[in-house]
């Protein structure tokens, strides 16, 4: 028999009481050779996490892209197919990856396998030797890729956006094209590679099934060795954002518009990163935001609209991102507008700043829940000057928030007068809509 | 020297099974090690469920879940699970739909109530359900109509395979479709297939068995009791032709192809089903693999390549009938036929040569891999759980997917890829519209 419901409303549970943030237990060394280990210990399955961050601002773009492509795909003693066969037997894996901050060696494996990992590691890092044909290959490879990206919406207004704020910074390009990818010759990534592979300044994390020390001792073993000194390169900070005309990059036959708009936003340790980063959750860094509820469930004019503060080792930057169909690209700015002048000029609700709150303190408690998360965020702190540690601090600074710190973090970072906004779209179609709320300069689209 | 074999590990999460009197099914399963929980709904209703008429409906329908319930207004769901520190989703398959959310695991009977609400009544309102028809159009804009390459192989894919209507269609919906659904219809949708009898709820993580049963019984132990509805024959003959078609896409800078074949039914015969998991892998995880090795790296026909179970990539949540796939990005002006004809080659290689010495047991490793690093996020391991328990009644068989994965013989995968013949596969061709 069925029980019937119980006449009148149903309420919510309250909440149990919250866990403590706990950091997990780890240890660091640095090695002789200039390389931080830092270990992990999350032994939730017996599996261990890599990653190696490598310093490589002002590297060339074209030789980086290619140097990351190429990295393992052979040394003097063993080919690229023996490295991820040798790999793939204690069910390891490695890859390589670049952005104008650092190089990225990342792989994950059984626990049973860590020694052999970091012995390959070590034989690509000291041995990596940029056969030619295989050089060859991945050059085609690479251009091809850079070709479908180049048909990608995303990535071309991502691509705008960065020249739009960063001008002559070297974040501005963080894409080579494909006639610069074809001129790399392996001479080329061998003198990079010994230039600029090098363990001063490199961090290396492992995260996993492991008792930290014993890590570091693994590490040491294997990477100790790792030698070579080259050159190191500072990135000039980034510029102040300019605000300006909206810039409309002209993509004829879009059937949606990509709204881009580069906020101001300050790094980690700064006092105003917790406050702003409650006002960019109420605003439109979650689903429970303003922006979301306003252009997607109220107006369905979106599926996916998001803002994100992104940290650089050289700047910060908030950049919303919203991909809204092309008839209604006028009103989606003048709805995202209004939601960033109205935060910027009134304080929030308490209960916004309440769930604000506990979502970026619920967050960090699941990113810290798997081994490929904590790799991942002890990576990015690491390469940042920045230790787990810092999580708790953290948790304690978003506990303390009050609706004033909000206001003025709104205030000073989120106004709509200070920021660069970029569409990409149909010029054609959605040029009168957006002329009739601001300035617009139009550019063609870079193909 | 023999070939070093790495010991395939295990875990050994602990699963709790029970169903309450409305028919809905429970899998808890605890796991201490850090204060977080994932739970997840799955009701058994998919893609192929579908009427015709309503193609998307599914998919359409998931949204609407989203939209307020018996006690909770529109947008409540999302600011009860984010404003508890959580985060949440849902997604439709081909034989199933899935809610999930993961927390903090103060928060575990915030998310049983949330999903008891919805699972007595979604609020279905004319203007929701406009609004998420309007959301599900930018959707389908922004995965398949703006993009290159937008819904390949899956939607593409299976009309060439396939026959039938229910495994034939596009899930994502034709916007004439989407347009025409209503109110009535979802009514009809809800009441037929999200019953009680009809679900799965799973929670993994930071909690105590007894307390959470108390709570889940608290909270669904009144959801009124409907049974599931038989779920029809989805069977189709395999194909003893092949079938080839192709169509440009105006976006494509670059040539891409994709060819699938039936293989036998994931539930009734997973014995038989397993060896095509795992030649999947053998064919394209890595530089090591048959077909990297060969069409990537020596003939450079290919500039990527991907092999897989299920039209969704995963291949112990599909039911029958389903395929094994390959696909791969060709270079400009690529040859598809060749492309094709290459895999034909190394396929008939390996059935008649066997692998080499080590090749298999690499492989295995690294699944095992794959298969703990998936279950490492307690909402991986609630959905995983919720949905081997709907399709077999046996969520513990998690715990042991990566010894099966290894116990899979040379044998086998060589048998499977025998099957893999030119007249059972289709193939679907993009013809790079945007080529320079």
């Amino acid at each position: 028999m069925t029980t019937t419901a119980p006449a009148g409303p149903r309420t919510l549970p309250p909440l149990g009481p919250t866990r403590k943030l706990k950091v997990p237990k780890q240890a660091e060394r640095t090695l002789s050779n200039g390389l931080t280990v830092i270990a992990v210990r999350r032994p939730a399955v017996p599996l261990v996490e890599l990653r190696l961050w490598v310093p490589f601002g002002r590297a060339h773009l074209a030789r980086g892209a290619m140097l990351s492509q190429t990295m393992l795909s052979g040394t003097e003693s063993m080919t690229s197919v023996q490295i991820a066969a040798e790999l793939q037997k204690v069910g390891g894996g490695l890859s390589a990856g670049v952005d104008p901050d650092r190089l990225m060696l990342s792989g994950a494996g059984l626990v049973t396998g860590l020694d052999r990992m970091l012995e390959l590691l070590a034989e690509v890092l000291t041995g990596a030797s940029y056969p030619s044909e295989e050089v060859a290959t991945e050059r085609d490879r690479l251009v091809d890729r850079i070709q479908v990206a180049q048909s990608q919406p995303a990535f071309l207004a991502r691509e705008a956006l960065l020249k739009r704020i960063y001008g002559r910074h070297p974040y501005a390009t963080q894409t080579p094209e494909p006639g610069q990818i074809r001129a790399v010759r392996p001479a080329a990534l061998r003198s990079l590679h010994s230039e600029r592979v090098h363990p001063a300044g490199a961090q290396l994390v492992v995260v996993g099934d492991v008792q930290p020390e014993k890590a570091l001792d693994a590490a040491e073993r294997a990477l100790g060795g790792w030698a070579g000194a080259g050159r190191t390169a500072e990135l000039p900070p980034t510029p102040p954002l300019e605000p300006g005309p909206l810039l409309l990059v002209d993509r004829p036959g879009s059937v949606q518009s990509s709204l881009r708009i580069a906020l101001p936003a300050v790094s980690r340790t700064h006092p105003d990163h917790a406050p702003l980063q409650l006002a960019n959750l109420v605003f439109g860094g979650y689903f429970s935001s303003r922006w979301v509820e306003n252009i997607r469930e109220d107006k369905g004019y979106t599926y996916g609209p998001h803002s994100v503060i992104e940290h650089s080792v050289a700047g910060s930057v908030l950049v919303a991102a919203a991909e809204v169909a092309t008839e209604v690209t006028g009103p989606a700015l003048l709805e995202t507008t209004y939601e960033l002048g109205r935060l910027a000029s009134l304080p929030p609700k308490p209960e916004e700043l309440e769930q604000a709150r506990q979502y970026a303190l619920g967050t960090l408690q699941l990113g810290m829940s798997t081994q490929a998360g904590l790799a991942a965020l002890t990576s990015a702190y690491a390469g940042n000057g920045l230790r787990l540690d810092f999580l708790a601090e953290y948790a304690a600074r978003l506990a303390k928030v009050t609706i004033d710190d909000v206001a003025r973090a709104a205030a000073d970072y989120l106004a709509p007068a200070r920021a660069a906004v970029v569409v990409l779209g149909d010029a054609e179609r959605v040029t009168p809509g957006l002329a009739s709320l601001t300035t617009v300069r139009t550019e063609p689209v870079q193909q | 020297m023999a070939a070093r074999r790495s010991r395939i590990p295990a875990t050994k999460y602990p699963v709790e099974r029970f169903t309450l009197d409305n028919g809905l099914r429970v899998v808890l399963t605890p796991d201490r090690s850090a204060p977080v929980i994932g739970v997840a709904v799955v009701y058994d209703v998919g893609i192929r469920s579908e009427p015709e008429g309503r193609t998307g409906f599914a998919h359409l329908f998931e949204h609407l879940m989203f939209q307020g319930s018996e006690n909770l207004e529109k947008l409540a769901h999302f600011r009860h699970v984010q404003g508890a520190g959580g985060t949440f989703n849902g997604s439709t398959h081909l034989d199933y739909t899935d809610y999930f959310e993961t927390l903090p695991s103060n928060a575990l009977e915030r998310a049983l109530f949330l999903e008891a609400d919805r699972m007595r009544g979604p609020r279905l309102t004319e203007e929701n359900l406009r609004n998420q028809v309007d959301v599900v159009k930018e959707e389908i804009r922004v995965n398949v109509l703006n993009r290159p390459y937008g819904g390949f192989p899956w939607l593409t894919l299976p009309p060439v395979m396939f026959d039938t209507f229910p495994n034939a269609h596009d899930g994502y919906g034709s916007f004439v479709d989407l347009e025409s659904a209503t109110v009535a219809d979802a009514a009809d949708f809800f009441r037929r297939y999200y019953a009680s009898g009809n679900a799965v709820l799973a929670v993994s993580g930071d909690i105590d068995v007894a307390e959470a049963t108390e709570l889940v019984t608290r909270h669904f132990g009144d959801v009124p009791a409907r049974p599931a509805p038989q779920r029809p024959d989805f069977t189709e003959p395999d194909l003893t032709t092949e079938r080839r078609t192709s169509y440009t896409d105006k976006l494509a800078p670059l040539p891409a192809v994709a060819g699938a074949w039936r293989v036998p039914d994931p539930i009734s015969d997973f014995a038989g089903y397993l060896p095509y998991v795992v030649l999947a892998e053998v064919l394209t995880d890595g530089d090591a693999s048959r077909l990297v090795e060969r069409l990537v790296q020596r003939d450079r026909t290919v500039t990527s390549l991907g092999g897989y179970l299920g039209f969704m990539g995963d291949p112990f949540d599909v039911r029958d009938p389903t395929a094994l796939l390959l696909q791969a990005h060709l270079p400009p002006g690529g040859d598809v036929d060749k492309v094709l004809r290459t895999m034909d080659e190394e396929l008939e290689r390996l059935a008649t040569d066997g692998l080499t010495e080590g090749e298999l047991a690499r492989t295995q490793a690294r699944m095992a891999t794959h298969l703990l690093r998936d279950t490492d996020a307690v909402l991986g391991r609630a959905l995983r759980m919720a949905v081997l328990e709907q399709q077999r009644g046996e969520p513990g068989l998690l715990n042991d997917l990566p010894r099966l994965v290894g116990e899979v013989t040379e044998e086998q995968v060589r048998t499977a890829a025998a099957t893999l013949r030119p007249e059972r596969r289709a193939a679907v061709e993009v013809i790079a519209g945007a080529a320079r």
